[in-house]
């Protein structure tokens, strides 16, 4: 068999992804690519990037090495003047000629110009191409204005390019209202409530006469209505053009308004000549998306490489960021057509307080979703369009979809309950079929499943639908994610717990001796050191632990991203005597250290290197502070608000008690970090309720509240018990704790912790109130051990010269790590960055 | 497979000190003519002494020697303490990343003194 000489005129994202496709095929083709622009493809939906600091390089979807590597010839800057369909060859304006056996035209589109008198003058432009954008910002350093013509997806994306570039910015629409194609009016009403509060001005009905020089400004554009408005620059964004001049001067059919005409397959009147993406005209329509693109170049594709998919058409529905506001639009998004000949119904959510606008439009039974509108909150997007494209029966109240969901609701939509042709990641058109393929050809996990499928390889909005997914169907063959620490203990963190206890065993040695195999690594050793330090207490550095403690437990301070380390001195429940304040204060000037205030009331000091943090906490232990504990998986602060001794509102002194909870159970070692808070009544000033146990006072105790957390994904703590006295409050605590130390996994917070046990928060009040288990005893007494066996780390270490040793930071020399380099800003020191650094050791 | 190492020539740089100076499968760091080099001490392995350079290419950052050592199927590891990526101590080899590699260097033991030489080691592919 002969290679074939495929020829892709055209190299937008479209033409790429044909090319890219098609030299990675195992059916060997002679490809070559010809693109008009002087680079190679790149990603023209996010054009308006290069204005907020990207660079067109990261725009780029590939490179001439790429496909130098890949075996395709690409030649870009020099557009095909001619097809010669005779002698199945294209002409290039240079007069090269390249034949073809098969020819694809990825012609793309042009930006529509209205015919207005005057909108061929300087300062006239368009938005389609990287030069396009140097066009626009050369002209913008001149000006203080500018208008973008066209309210709809373009236009706005381009308005976005014109604000990143400091003009004052207006969008003018010929239509009654912003998107009209995607929106209803209220959507549209909404979007410009938005678009206007980010200091966009908004015209609509305005129809543009001419342009004529202006006086203030360069341009004056007049409007029919006798209104009028100066800019110094205007960018048409009124639509898209197909880019069929080729096909016609060859004579192939095309649309009556343009439009390259193609069959199912892509085939243009001539059946070796296909036209793929927005030069194509299917079904009396051009799609002016970059997604049915990619079906078009997978189904001319599959003309060539044996298995034949057709074109369908394609859904235009679509989700985007415009000027910051998250806008979807799915189906027949203005309920206008008739269902089955009746009339549709629709459900409306609009909230003008937070700026949010959801509506659906379902069936006549209500059964079937048949659009849906989204502007300010998309989070219901992937939802419904899985419901739309699936045809999926709808809930029996459809309209819990768009409502507010109450918290811990349920997620309507799992991946279990999708059929097999639900499409999960619409970027790389993976099915749900696809993924379920790739598990039984071996897959075991997300990870594995998103290298083989490439699914949520694109914008990752479907990595939680794809996660979901994958866990069901391996949880449904009975794969058991098992929960073994590392490849070292075949054990969870629980049961090593237990095993350790049980033989009283005290180093790692021993318990990898034992239990274990290998050598240990960075999993399992501070795993192990954690355990250790829960159940006997011993100083973390001493000799047999330090090896096994974590980069920060290591050095007692917490490691930046250039080496250096911050340290948080404990400031118990926020409070602190000015003698203090200026004691950090001294240190922080004298070591030149970063201050910053933490949001658990403490005082963070940056930029300390290794060697100098024994002197620093020389000084800080010697005017009486702590270790904070900042590094370590243990509690970390008790924030508290000032309670009832200043307080008009405060009912009890939750200052004090904060201390009281704070020294108490410091420095001992837990799964993961702790946190906690105490409020002095029920306006909750110190967010207790965000903690993993909190205390929120009442006029007859305390309420305690567990399981919260801050971070990202935050949950409300939930109410444990209420009305405590100081006694009981703390009996609690020390419970609770201990049974978390004892069981939870590895860095798992208290929330994640309750959700998993068999029985959730009545369960846990069994334990530690009922002491159903009959182990409260038990529980007190371990953590009575840890408070009696307190010491301050930072204390002990700087008492011993031999500890002090591994602060160095060369065995051999005094000097200091020269690529730890500062620069000013804001009056403190901040790591230089890569530029800056370069620049300075370049100087030195 | 590691290459048989070049003899130390009298020209290269070294530096020399007491294997107290190290703490038990622990790293330390030390400076040859302004090049750090993270030491590693594994009393149990043979060799038990290891030398890599102690930039992390992929942190970017001198913090090498500051990680846990231990095995990853076998094969003698420190993780780094910024982002947890594994290097063999023998090779250099990045576990997680084929294209990225730490040079490694001579280091021996003399007696009670540790010797490490600014030559780098070089490894078959």
């Amino acid at each position: 068999m002969t290679t074939k000489k495929i020829v892709v005129v055209g190299n937008g994202m479209v033409g790429h992804y044909y090319a890219d496709k098609l030299a990675t095929h195992p059916a060997q083709h002679d490809i070559t690519v010809l693109g008009a622009e002087p680079r190679p493809a790149y990603d023209r939906v996010h054009l308006s990037e290069v204005f907020s600091g990207k660079s067109p390089e990261d725009l780029a979807l590939t490179t001439r090495e790429h496909y130098k590597e890949i075996g395709v010839k690409a030649h870009f800057g020099d557009a095909v003047a001619r097809i010669d369909r005779d002698k199945k060859e294209v002409v290039t304006d240079l007069g090269r000629r390249f034949p073809y056996d098969k020819l694809v035209l990825a012609t793309g589109s042009y930006p529509f110009v209205p015919p207005v008198p005057g909108s061929d003058l300087p300062g006239c432009l368009t938005y389609r191409t990287i030069d396009d954008l140097g066009e626009i910002r050369a002209h913008a350093r001149k000006g203080k204005v500018g208008v973008v013509v066209g309210g709809g997806l373009l236009g706005l994306e381009c308005a976005n390019a014109l604000k990143n570039l400091g003009l004052q910015t207006h969008v003018v629409e010929f239509a009654p209202g912003l998107m009209g194609v995607q929106l209803d009016d209220g959507g549209s009403t909404m979007l410009r409530a938005m678009i206007e509060e980010l200091d966009v001005s908004v015209h609509t009905s305005k129809a543009t006469q001419k342009i004529v020089p202006g006086k203030e400004h360069q341009l004056r554009m007049e409007f029919a209505d006798g209104t009028s408005l100066e800019t110094d620059l205007i960018v048409f964004s009124a639509g898209i053009r197909p880019n069929d001049q080729l096909a016609k001067q060859a004579d192939l059919e095309v649309g009556e308004r343009g439009g390259i005409t193609i069959d199912y397959h892509c085939r243009t009147s001539d059946s070796d000549i296909f036209a793929i993406g927005e030069c194509a005209l299917f079904g009396g329509r051009i799609f002016g998306l970059v997604a049915p693109g990619y079906r078009m170049a997978d189904a001319a594709l599959s003309q060539l490489t044996d298995t034949p998919v057709s074109f369908q058409g394609a859904d235009m529905s679509t989700k985007l960021k415009l000027l910051g506001i998250d806008v979807g639009s799915i189906g027949d998004s203005h309920g206008k057509a008739l269902h089955k000949g009746q009339a549709c119904a629709s459900f409306l959510y609009s909230n003008d307080r937070e700026r949010v606008y959801k509506k659906i439009v379902v069936s006549h039974d209500g059964k079937k979703l048949l659009g849906a509108v989204l502007v300010g909150d998309c989070s219901d997007y992937d939802t419904l369009l899985q419901f739309f494209l699936n045809d999926m029966d709808l809930p029996g109240n459809p309209e819990s979809i768009i409502l507010p969901a109450d918290s811990g609701a349920e997620p309507l939509l799992s991946g279990m309950t999708l059929p097999m042709s639900a499409t999960i990641c619409s970027c790389l058109n993976v099915t749900k079929g696809a993924i379920v393929g790739a598990i039984e050809g071996g897959c075991c996990s997300v990870a594995d499943v998103k290298s083989v499928t490439k699914a949520s390889t694109g914008c990752g909005g479907c990595f939680a639908l794809l996660k979901s997914t994958v866990d069901a169907e391996l949880a449904a063959r009975g794969v058991e994610i098992n929960n073994h620490l590392c490849e070292h203990f075949a054990y969870s963190r629980q049961e090593l717990f237990h095993l350790i206890k049980v033989g009283s065993l005290k180093s790692f040695v021993d318990i990898l001796d034992k239990h274990g195999k290998g050598r240990g690594c960075e999993v399992c050793k501070p795993t192990v050191a954690s355990i250790l330090a829960s159940l006997w207490n011993e100083y973390v550095l001493k000799k047999e632990h330090v090896s096994l403690q974590d980069t920060n437990d290591n050095f007692l301070a917490n490691m930046q991203k250039d080496g250096t380390y911050s340290l948080v001195p404990r400031i118990p429940g926020g409070e602190i005597t000015a003698e203090k304040l200026i004691v950090i204060g001294q240190v922080a000037k004298k070591y030149q250290l970063y201050t910053k205030i933490t949001g658990g009331q403490r005082i963070d000091l940056f930029g300390a290197r290794v060697n100098q943090l024994p002197d620093i906490w020389g000084e800080l232990v010697a005017a009486g502070f702590e270790t904070g504990h900042a590094y370590g998986k243990a509690l970390r602060t008790v924030k508290s608000c000032v309670g009832n001794s200043w307080c008009r509102y405060g009912v009890q002194d939750s200052v004090s008690m904060a201390i009281l909870i704070e020294n108490r159970y410091k420095g001992i070692r837990s799964p993961h970090k702790l946190k906690s808070a105490v409020s002095g009544c029920t306006r909750e000033c110190a967010e207790a309720q965000s903690k993993d146990f909190g205390v929120i006072a009442t006029e007859n105790g305390w309420n305690l509240y567990v399981c919260g957390n801050g971070g990202m994904k935050p949950r409300h703590a939930d109410l444990f018990a209420t009305d405590l006295d100081d006694e009981t409050l703390i009996r609690y605590i020390d419970r609770f704790l201990m049974f978390y130390i004892r069981t939870a996994d590895r860095l798992q917070r208290t929330s994640v912790w309750m959700n998993n046990l068999e029985g959730g928060l009545d369960y846990l009040r069994e334990v530690v109130i009922e002491d159903t288990l009959g182990i409260a005893k038990e529980l007190e007494s371990q953590m009575a051990l840890l408070l009696n066996t307190y010491q301050c780390e930072w204390k002990t270490t700087i008492e011993d010269p031999e500890k002090l040793k591994r602060f160095r930071q060369f065995v051999n020399s005094d000097k200091e790590d020269t690529n730890v380099v500062f620069v000013q800003e804001r009056g403190q020191v901040r790591p230089a960055k890569e530029t800056e650094r370069e620049a300075l050791l370049t100087l030195s | 497979m590691n290459s048989a190492p070049r003899p130390r020539s009298s020209s290269d740089p070294i530096a020399i000190f007491s294997l107290s100076e190290l703490q038990e499968d622990s790293g330390a760091c030390v400076l040859i003519n302004d090049v750090q080099i993270a030491v590693f001490y594994l009393p149990k392995e043979t060799p038990p002494l290891y030398a890599l350079h102690n930039w992390d290419p992929l942190g970017k950052a001198n913090v090498l020697y500051r990680g846990i050592v231990g095995d990853i199927d076998g094969e003698l590891v420190v993780a780094s303490p910024l982002y947890k990526q594994h290097y063999s101590l023998g090779t250099g080899r990045c576990l997680e990343d084929e294209a990225t590699r730490v040079p490694t260097y001579e280091i021996s033991l003399e007696g009670d003194s540790v010797i490490v030489t600014l030559n780098p080691r070089r490894h078959a592919a």
